[in-house]
């Protein structure tokens, strides 16, 4: 009972740490049909910016997540304008080498600037200790994490649903040429949502830093796992993406407790079957 | 079709003249490369036997890529199959006999590749790579759990091919495997020039362009496809045998998302949809890689990264479809 | 049965929907039948209904009395029925010579070899070039299609027909998109098709289905409204209905 209790607890938090950083690649996938392997890296970024920030420069933990996401929308801003913008309805291929080269540049450049060792981010007194829950305890951060996944879930549902800011995204994902005849300005849309998904991923990734730990491989490390959310759940679909990153995050944390030697191994197997179960995703649109 | 759109033919579409002609002109090049790095670098043999083995998994790749249109982050599975198999069969059940581990290796990259063409053509598009890429880290976690058979990290060392025909011993130079490397591939490269231009290879050359009109003449679009892989599976593992003949370990990096990307980033880099470009991509990608590495190992991924993009930005068809446009608008300015 | 191809009260329908309702209708040999109706008459669900990318919900297709009904696509390509597509579908890289090629290879079953090249089969390159010429298409074989007219493609298209030599030809509106003072040349070329051969033709081009066709049938709100010659049809007063609604009357009392 122990045991299934700490599993369920881990994949909760797990899964919602990849719903933070999946989501936004989810929706500027199903926006711009951008394939895009290095949203991993935003998140990682993310991640660095945050230790600087918290390790060296001795920043409180708030102030560490307020900067990384700032921080990483500033270094993302140009990559969107200068790299991202060509590759818009580009084929596929195009999309992946571009999206790769990005990736191995952030990889090679953390490694330089950072080394290649891990990098942790210091927790406040208040996420460090047990939380008790009367019958159970449970780790703070992990508390902390789960509850930062419900409030994007929230927070996203309600910009998308009820600001017109979520009229002309939800317009522009069904048909870009026709809200654009209605006077949606899509470039502005395709660049807000493109901040929104960097910054999100680089949230996740400081939220998460204890449990997808920051290195320079964590690009590569997780982009099949962040991809595969995206490919389960449906591009731009919340509750898919929201599905799909609870059954990973439950499948994986489950084996890793199960059979620590074959985790991977399982998971990968996992990701396989779920495809080929749901090739169009569990609650994606057919093209 | 946007500007930055990558090509996937940097061969002229039009071939109706004499193909014969081009085909000795291509085994005469690559005759004339290899005995040109024999003289120059006879200190390197090994890093050329090498770049030939990483060709075979570069064409292998071309084929399902560069002719059939599809995008896979997964191929060196095809490459490290083919790679174990030879190594396994090597140290495990004593096959040392080159030629035959040879053959093992085509078998194996022949079997991963029908494994893999299954399991990655059931998804299109984001599923497609995501099942690609799913599929290299499944090859690889097995490769690696299975430590019994193939060494796991460690890699799988002690293999020791018999002298090549009986004869030719594999020397410390590398001379024998080099000249094994250069007599395979090009019978590979003949081979493939006749498959390429098959009614087969037309039959892939319209899956890439149309699926769509293909299915309505009647052909089967995922057959061919499957059967494309296979075939690229073959090519794919001699390559990695040849690899584990000449250097005599398999590393679990053969089996890596890693060599799958760089793999794919050199058949762009020369030209996808064209032999000339996957050789031409392989040469100038490792030879840079060598430079490099030797130079600053810190900064190699850096720019491999940076070589993509430029590729996407500037070169969309690649080294050789480049220079074949090049060469095509210079000769009709002056004919 | 004299009927070489037939379908046999068709329904399709999209959640409570019926977009095709009991479509009934039969082909013999040498037919020449233009299906036409006004828009959202349900004629794209017909045409995906009877090549196999639509599951009816109930129903038969029947090819010389076989149920071809559960067949894929491929499979009814295969027993002789091939359609043409209303947007070309071709292979912009590949050559008119490489199409036709392609599709004569793939009908004799040898488009899966592997060695050897069209260029050194006569037989197939004779065939090929007897069909480029019959289009007047002859002096474009080896130019990659993306670079030839788009009147020149709808007639590649039509090509591929030929050369797959089917038994019932689907032409989804074979002119579209080819300007009017052009469209004789595909009329030419659809005289060029075999007298055996059954084709079913969707067209809106009411002048070149008055020329070609023999039979016409009328689909309306996914129903066969009229069926019959040419002649009847502008007569008949419930395709008036269908076509210009309220109008009808009036416009054949003026």
């Amino acid at each position: 009972m122990q045991v299934f209790f700490s599993i369920g607890v881990d994949a909760l938090a797990y899964g919602m740490v990849l719903f933070i950083i999946s989501i936004g690649l989810s929706v500027t996938m199903g926006l711009m049909r951008v394939v895009n392997l290095a949203h991993g890296a935003f998140a990682m970024i993310g991640g660095y910016i945050a230790s600087y920030a918290a390790r060296d420069l001795g920043l409180g933990y708030g102030f560490a997540i307020i900067l990384a996401v700032i921080g990483t929308i500033v270094i993302a801003i140009p990559l969107e304008r200068f790299l991202y913008r060509r590759i818009y309805g580009a084929p596929e291929l195009t999309q992946v080498l571009m999206t790769i080269g990005i990736t191995f540049c952030v990889i090679g450049l953390a490694n330089y600037v950072f080394g290649p060792t891990l990098k942790t981010i210091p927790l406040p007194a208040d996420l460090q200790g047990p939380v008790n829950l009367g019958f159970r305890t449970i780790a703070a951060h992990k508390l902390f994490a789960i509850g930062c996944g419900v409030a994007v879930a929230l927070g996203l549902w309600f910009l998308i649903e009820r600001t017109s800011f979520g009229v002309k995204l939800r317009a522009s994902v069904d048909n870009t040429a026709m809200a654009a005849s209605l006077g949606v300005r899509t470039r502005i849309v395709y660049a807000a949502s493109f901040a929104l998904a960097v910054g999100l991923a680089a949230f996740g990734g400081v939220i998460g830093a204890e449990l997808l730990p920051v290195e320079p491989y964590y690009a590569l490390r997780y982009m099949v796992t962040f991809l595969v959310v995206v490919s389960v759940g449906g591009a731009g679909s919340i509750p898919g993406a929201l599905i799909a990153c609870l059954l990973l995050g439950a499948i994986d944390t489950t084996g890793r407790y199960l059979v620590p030697e074959y985790g991977e191994f399982f998971f990968y197997l996992a990701v396989i079957a779920i495809v080929w179960v749901f090739p169009r995703g569990l609650l994606g649109r057919a093209k | 079709m946007s500007a930055t759109g990558i090509s996937t033919s940097a061969a002229p579409a039009v071939r109706t003249g004499r193909p014969w002609q081009r085909d000795l002109i291509g085994v005469a090049v690559i005759l004339l490369a290899s005995i040109g790095g024999y003289v120059l670098f006879p200190d390197n043999l090994a890093l050329l036997t090498r770049i030939i083995a990483i060709m075979f998994l570069v064409l292998s790749l071309d084929l399902v890529t560069g002719y059939c249109g599809v995008a896979t982050l997964g191929h060196a599975a095809l490459f490290g199959a083919g790679a174990y198999a030879a190594g396994i069969a090597a140290v495990t059940f004593g096959i040392t006999e080159p030629l035959s581990m040879i053959a093992i290796g085509a078998i194996a990259g022949a079997a991963a590749g029908l494994v893999s063409g299954v399991v990655i053509l059931r998804g299109h598009g984001l599923a497609q790579l995501v099942l690609s890429i799913a599929v290299i880290h499944l090859f690889h976690e097995a490769a690696n759990k299975a430590s019994a058979y193939t060494g796991g990290s460690d890699g799988l060392s002690g293999i020791a091919p018999d002298p090549l025909l009986g004869l030719f011993a594999f020397d410390l130079w590398g001379r024998t495997a080099y000249i094994f490397g250069i007599v395979l591939l090009i019978a590979a490269f003949v081979l493939l020039r006749i498959l390429v231009r098959s009614p087969f290879g037309m039959l892939c050359r319209g899956i890439r362009q149309d699926p769509v009109r293909v299915s309505a003449m009647g052909a089967s679009v995922k057959a061919s496809l499957i059967r494309m892989y296979v075939i690229s599976g073959v090519v794919a593992g001699i390559g990695g045998a040849l690899n584990a003949v000449s250097t005599q370990v398999v590393g679990l990096d053969s089996l890596s998302f890693t060599n799958s990307a760089e793999a794919l980033v050199m058949l762009v880099l020369g030209g996808a949809g064209s032999l000339f470009g996957a050789l031409a991509g392989t040469v100038v990608f490792m030879w840079f890689e060598h430079v490099v590495s030797a130079a600053n190992p810190f900064h190699w991924l850096t720019i491999v990264g940076a070589l993509l993009i430029a590729v996407v930005l500037f070169a969309p068809k690649g080294l050789y479809g480049t220079a074949a446009d090049l060469a095509r608008r210079f000769a009709r300015s002056n004919p | 049965m004299s009927a070489v191809f037939a379908v046999e009260r068709l329904k399709k329908s999209f959640g409570g929907l019926d977009v095709t309702r009991d479509v009934s209708l039969s082909m013999a040999r040498g037919d020449r039948l233009a299906l036409i109706g006004p828009n959202g008459a349900g004629k794209t669900t017909f045409v995906n209904l009877v090549t196999g990318h639509l599951q009816a919900s109930s129903g038969r297709v029947l090819m010389d009395g076989e149920d071809i009904s559960r067949f894929s696509p491929m499979r009814r390509v295969r027993a002789g029925l091939v359609r043409s597509f209303q947007v070309t579908r071709l292979f912009p890289e590949m050559t008119p010579g490489e199409h036709v090629a392609l599709a004569i290879l793939q009908r004799e079953g040898k488009s899966g070899r592997m060695a050897g090249n069209f260029h050194a089969m006569p037989q197939v390159m004779r065939e090929m070039n007897g069909i480029l010429d019959t289009l007047s298409l002859g002096a474009l074989a080896s130019v990659p299609v993306g670079a030839i007219a788009y009147g020149q493609q709808r007639l590649l298209e039509i090509a591929l027909a030929m050369a797959l030599r089917p038994k019932v030809l689907l032409l989804d509106e074979p002119a579209a998109g080819v300007p009017h003072s052009d469209t004789f040349l595909i009329e030419n070329a659809l005289a060029q098709l075999p007298d055996d051969l059954a084709v079913l033709m969707i067209e809106h081009d009411m002048d070149l289905v008055f020329r070609f066709a023999k039979r016409v049938v009328v689909l309306a709100a996914g129903a066969v409204i009229f069926d019959g010659s040419p002649r009847d049809v502008t007569k008949d007063a419930r395709v008036r209905e269908a076509y210009l609604g309220s109008y009808a009357h009036a416009g054949s009392a003026a």
